[in-house]
């Protein structure tokens, strides 16, 4: 299952909530808002780190340079449109709104 | 009419830049505060931050790209422009990593300068 996280770490549970029931090895693909949990240095690094551990962890690149975010936690894999899409293509989708 | 004197305005931004339309409209707001006789002054809260971060290209997503303007303020009479100094340390950033000069402050500060305004206006 490929879990599609668009909200920030910081104001929604969503990405803590997606950890919990993600399964083991699941790809998970930060969108939009989502893509602050990327950055490096932050409050929520430590989550972060155990999610990049424990599953194949994407950022997309169009979000990422829209909101300016170019220091990445070790192990995030920049990820573009077409890349999402092969993704999809590839796991059932489940979007953590 | 009765001239009133001017008011103390502030506008409280909490929201991150692109993923809704408060920060935007917030900053819409505050450049038509400008044309009123107010004291107007702006605060970053949470991910509100995030809006004055430099380094931003929405090419790739299609939306209008509006951090610099946020340097405009100061011409548009806000005085004061605080950044709470908690929030940009929760996001690994520094006074460095924003697009304008502004007072990073911590939350007492921010407190009492709500404390005295006439009106708080949240986006």
């Amino acid at each position: 299952m490929l879990h599609i996280v668009n909200k920030s770490p910081f104001t929604h549970v969503n990405m803590k909530t997606c950890l919990t029931f993600a399964g083991k090895g699941d790809p998970i693909i930060l969108i939009e808002d989502g893509i602050y949990a990327a950055a490096a240095g932050t409050a929520m690094e430590g989550m972060v780190k155990e999610a990049v551990a424990s599953h194949p962890v994407y950022a997309l690149d169009a979000d990422l340079k829209a909101r300016g975010v170019d220091k990445l936690l070790d192990g995030i894999k920049v990820c573009d449109y077409a890349g999402f899409v092969d993704l999809v293509a590839e796991h059932r989708p489940q979007s953590w709104l | 009419m009765e001239e009133q004197a001017p008011r103390k305005i502030m506008f409280v931004n909490r929201r991150a830049p692109h993923g809704q339309i408060y920060a935007y409209e917030g900053m819409e707001v505050v450049l038509i505060f400008g044309a009123y006789d107010q004291e107007i002054s702006a605060v970053f809260l949470d991910d509100a931050v995030y809006s004055l971060k430099k380094g931003q290209d929405t090419s790739g997503i299609g939306t209008k790209e509006f951090s610099a303007t946020f340097r405009v303020f100061e011409a548009y009479g806000v005085e004061t422009v605080y950044v709470d100094k908690d929030a940009l340390e929760q996001r690994g950033l520094t006074a460095d990593d924003l697009v304008m000069d502004v007072e990073v402050v911590d939350s007492e500060t921010i407190r009492t300068a709500m404390q005295n305004q006439d009106v708080l206006l949240p986006f």
